[in-house]
């Protein structure tokens, strides 16, 4: 089928060669352009937040959904990368270039891209953006995706308050931010939930602007190791980076840890991933992917578009089977969370 | 006699920052050979000229680093080392954005007041470091550290506590500034919408105060002569306790107006995503420019074009833009170098030109002796 549509598409350009001045032409076969992606391919600029491709975490899963826009769709890409620090003219100037340099739909990885977008997108309304986690920046030619991280994170809690046999769980967030804090929330209010006694002991690594918390393992051992000495069984590492010294820290105390963003029990180092029990799993690759293949389709629609658990664009993963014997009432809980019998807030 | 001194003495000042460019030249081109990346590409896309949109960016980020950097030079003429001007650029940024975003008073009032705060605010967290070196002997590079790491702390304990944020939103920030106090920019470069600050003439202003007083008043001789030699100073009766926390709280008192610009003329509020790390940048800015306004003025423009032509690095060239700071480190390293070896051949020179007068004056000693 699709072999037969680059066929025709090589035959429709073939033609239009053939027809010389074609302009006439041109505007006579709307359909067909719009059916012959495979021959006209999309350009597509990835601007990522500070960390970039290889953080194993929020980034990476930006990355991935590109990468399968690459093969899929066969997407000619080009990435740039946030340098920590940056003033925000440099932002602004890394969405242009990528626009300069004929990638016309730009896709901004993290809320502070936001007002850089905002600007970048009026100045260029021909440019279809997407931006990742932020609402903050909208217009005709923007598409926002966000994620239901609180709803992924209450089931990850409940998972944790149900597997916890000290009634005492922790959280650690990378940055004490407010998209961070969506985590905390969820996490928080599932666990209580399920054992309304427990206790959730809550750590930031960092302040802002200083966000190294989202990227640095040591700083995430040491705080979980204080929280294990402290009597908690479960940690969940909200942290990006930072995470991988939280398993490190439940490995030696023999304890368990939740991962973030991706499914870390496939992408931790070998040695810690059995003490990873689950992950909560956020969608950015499928936000990105789905982003790109609407421009192909010529389906692009500008706004908010949320994946929550509704969607399945926030989860929680089961590799390893650490969690099989309660997945059954998380799922419960996942569909009372679907049909809005429990809301969960944002704001812990 | 004494303008050809002042030419040669010109000519050193400026051999220093030449030499360290082209040994930073060198030692990232050679960076680029070991890593196997394109050097021509880099060198040509670093050094293409600028968009008019980037000409703005480079001068609204130069003229930010420029106040960072005066900041930092008021403490090195008093020797004394503000390594916190990065925590006192912040916290006094967020107080100022916290009572101009109130919108109290009306419109250039507001500002007025708001740069006082940041101002009072910069010089009170400058004096504690100042005060407890005065008065404890505590090194203010360690109570400097200390104290930014406190300001991250507390400004963000504190943001949390007065921010203004939509439903929804993933960034903190106090209340915007209302419209009537916000600075309006210049549309000087053509070609582009954007505009260079209108705080760009609050850089020069203070720029220029700096030179007033450290040159042309009693106070800013003091605090020189101090920074020569405390020996000498106490002995020619100066006070240099007072001096140090007069320094001190000066530094601070710049510092609070370096994230003024981007407050009236950018972000319009202070939040997460407000700009870090100016401080540490101004810390080799005036190194750079040997604490003179002027130098400290083509040092700031150098840093902020390096910094604003790294972007296409990586976009045009595939190169990760995390060279400039190869490059920015490396003059840093060897401006340090390189001024002191100009400063030894300017020695010998000055010797050779005594010793050459010596020699041609009638009946005068031994030219050997004065060759030393």
């Amino acid at each position: 089928m699709r072999r037969v549509m680059k066929v025709t598409a090589a035959m429709s350009v073939a033609a239009l060669a053939l027809a010389g001045c074609g302009s006439s032409t041109d505007s006579s076969t709307p359909g067909a352009s719009g059916t012959t992606s495979a021959a006209k391919v999309i350009k597509v600029g990835m601007a990522y937040d500070v960390g970039g491709r290889g953080d194993q975490s929020f980034n990476d899963a930006a990355a991935a959904g590109l990468d399968k826009a690459k093969a899929e769709l066969g997407a000619d890409t080009k990435e740039a990368t946030a340098v920590n620090g940056e003033a925000e003219s440099a932002r602004e100037e890394r969405l242009s270039q990528l626009i300069d340099a004929g990638y016309v739909n730009v896709i901004a990885v993290g809320f502070a891209y936001a007002p850089a977008v905002k600007k970048v997108a009026a100045a260029n309304p021909d440019v279809k953006f997407a931006l990742i986690d932020s609402t903050d920046a909208v217009g005709p030619n923007i598409e926002n995706l966000t994620f239901a991280e609180n709803e992924g994170s209450f089931l990850v809690g409940a998972a944790a308050a149900l597997k916890s046999k000290t009634g005492n769980v922790g959280f650690i967030g990378g940055v004490n931010t407010d998209l961070i804090k969506k985590f905390e929330a969820g996490y928080t209010m599932g666990a209580k939930t399920v054992n309304p006694a427990i206790k959730v002991q809550v750590k930031y690594l960092t302040q802002p602007p200083d966000f190294s918390g989202f990227g640095d393992p040591a700083k995430g051992k040491t705080a979980a190791e204080g929280m294990y000495q402290q009597g908690a069984d479960v940690v969940y590492a909200a942290a990006g980076g930072s995470g991988g010294g939280v398993f490190t820290a439940a490995k030696a105390a023999g304890k368990m840890a939740i991962g973030v963003d991706s499914d870390q029990a496939l992408t931790a180092p070998a040695d810690v991933r059995d003490v990873i029990i689950t992950s909560m799993i956020k969608k950015v690759d499928v936000g990105t992917f789905d982003f790109i293949k609407s421009l192909t389709e010529g389906k692009f629609v500008a706004g908010t578009k949320v994946y929550d658990l509704k969607v399945d664009g926030v989860g929680y993963s089961t590799t390893g089977g650490k969690i099989d014997d309660i997945k059954a009432k998380l799922d419960d809980f996942k569909q009372q969370i679907i049909d809005g019998k429990i809301v969960v807030p944002i704001k812990p | 006699m004494k303008a050809t001194l002042d030419l040669r003495r010109v000519g050193l000042g400026l051999l220093a920052p030449v030499l360290a460019i082209l040994v930073a030249f060198v030692v990232t081109s050679t960076v680029l050979l070991l890593a196997g990346d394109p050097v021509v590409e880099v060198w040509t896309q670093l050094l293409t000229v600028p968009r008019p949109r980037l000409v703005v960016a480079i001068i609204n980020g130069a003229s930010v680093y420029y106040l960072s950097a005066i900041a930092v030079a008021i403490g090195f003429r008093m020797n004394l080392f503000n390594i916190g001007v990065d925590g006192q650029y912040r916290i006094a940024a967020f107080a100022a954005a916290v009572f101009a975003g109130q919108g109290w008073l009306p419109g250039p009032l507001n500002i007025f007041v708001s740069l006082l705060i940041a101002v009072v605010v910069g010089a009170a967290w400058a004096g504690i470091a100042g005060w407890l070196k005065v008065t404890r002997g505590v090194s203010e590079v360690i109570s400097t550290i200390m104290l930014n790491a406190i300001a991250t702390g507390l400004v963000s304990f504190l943001l949390f506590r007065v921010a203004d944020s939509t439903a929804g939103s993933n960034v903190t920030n106090t209340k915007t500034i209302p419209a009537s106090s916000q600075v309006p920019g210049f549309a000087l470069v053509p070609g582009t919408p954007n505009k260079i600050y209108g705080f760009i003439l609050l850089a020069a202003l203070v720029g220029v105060a700096y030179w007033v007083i450290l040159n042309k008043t009693r106070f800013g001789y003091d605090l020189r002569a101090t920074g020569r030699s405390e020996t000498a100073a106490v002995a020619s009766g100066v006070n240099v306790k007072r001096m140090v926390l007069t320094a001190m709280v000066l530094s601070g008192a710049a510092a609070g107006l370096v994230g003024m610009p981007l407050l009236f003329g950018q972000d319009y509020s202070y939040g997460t995503t407000f700009q870090p790390g100016l401080g540490f940048a101004g810390i080799a800015i005036a190194l750079l420019g040997r604490n003179h306004p002027v130098g400290i003025a083509f040092g700031a423009l150098l840093w902020s074009y390096l910094d604003q032509q790294s972007n296409g690095l990586q976009i045009t060239v595939g190169v990760s833009s995390e060279l400039v700071y190869i490059i920015q480190g490396v003059i840093v390293l060897a401006v340090v170098i390189a001024y002191e070896v100009v400063r030894r051949a300017g020695l010998r020179m000055e010797q050779r030109r005594v010793a050459r007068q010596l020699s041609e004056e009638p009946g005068s000693p031994t030219p050997e002796g004065a060759t030393v």
